[in-house]
């Protein structure tokens, strides 16, 4: 009989939780379907070596975060002093490179001068039909990608110091140590 | 972050002009127009994602599309063009998600909540009954 009365206030925590754990959810980040498979090939013009063309085929041998940024990116802006921070530490031991996606290279090239340039190598992807290949919808993201080219991880939006110490560090730190 | 909020802005502050979306794409025949104009329709913007490709006006839709009629000239299949989509960004840019481990609750959701209403509801009317009864009997 109590049971019964019980019921709708069961009911409601149920709602509640399940509401609750909606709020924390993020919507906007679309898992990768590429994770686990090999980097999407591309041969795209070099920003740091002109005249010299960038492909997938440099990713391979060491650890690499690649990075898709623009000039134009407002959250870019915001994740650059992070980038250069971790590129720039002393025993930093992995490759960061930069795609540089649908922007003037110019004008990417001024930035990176007046900013600073955290990026080891620079493909220029002015069409953006590389960007759609790796399934690039909101810049930045990174992809964290293993000694042979494997996607292993995408992080969606800016790297923060809690995305780095919590889930790019250690990733980082268990590939270095795959064969 | 940030950026996305101010295109989800621009998304919705521009939904009334998004119906004029008409890119500058000819085609050779009304049949590839017929095929462009289903594609985008079926397939989700992903930084507007309430909308199609074919409403938004994000700048990703709109290189979606140009990727979707560059196919289509080619000579690419329907389903070739959605594979190549669906690889690289998932099933979630299909408005008509497949049938799979993931989504099977999506599927059987509404079938399950009719199935417990209609077993709530034998169940209520037989209590119904059982108590008509009692009352008859007495």
């Amino acid at each position: 009989m109590k049971i019964r009365f019980l019921l709708p206030l069961l009911l409601f925590m149920v709602v509640i939780g399940i509401l609750g754990r909606g709020l924390r959810l993020h919507p906007n980040v679309i898992p990768s379907p590429l994770i686990n498979h090999p980097a999407p090939a591309f041969a795209l013009p070099s920003m740091l070596h002109t005249g010299e063309t960038t492909t997938d085929k440099n990713f391979l041998g060491h650890v690499t975060l690649v990075n898709v940024w623009a000039t134009w990116c407002y959250a870019c802006a915001q994740e650059h002093p992070f980038l250069l921070e971790i590129s720039t530490a002393p025993q930093r031991d992995f490759m960061l490179y930069g795609l540089n996606y649908k922007d003037d290279p110019a004008k990417a090239r001024d930035w990176l001068k007046q900013h600073g340039n955290p990026y080891q190598q620079i493909a220029i992807d002015e069409t953006g039909d590389t960007a759609i290949n790796w399934g690039v919808y909101g810049s930045p993201e990174t992809f964290v990608l293993d000694k042979k080219g494997i996607i292993r991880y995408k992080q969606t939006g800016p790297i923060t110091q809690e995305v780095w110490a919590q889930t790019l560090k250690p990733l980082i730190e268990k590939l270095r140590n795959e064969a | 972050m940030k950026k996305f909020i101010v295109m989800l802005f621009l998304c919705c502050t521009f939904l009334n002009a998004a119906h004029a979306a008409e890119d500058m794409f000819t085609f050779q025949n009304a049949q590839d127009q017929q095929r462009f104009d289903t594609l985008t329709t079926e397939l989700r913007c992903l930084v507007c994602q309430n909308q199609n490709l074919a409403e938004s006006n994000a700048p990703l839709a709109i290189d979606l599309r140009f990727q979707i009629y560059k196919k289509i000239l080619q000579g690419e299949t329907n389903k070739n063009i959605v594979d190549y989509l669906v690889a690289r960004y998932g099933s979630f840019i299909l408005y008509s998600p497949p049938f799979n481990l993931t989504t099977f609750i999506l599927w059987l959701g509404p079938l399950l909540v009719l199935l417990s209403g209609l077993g709530f509801l034998l169940f209520y009317l037989r209590g119904n009954k059982q108590r008509t009864l009692h009352v008859d009997v007495a």
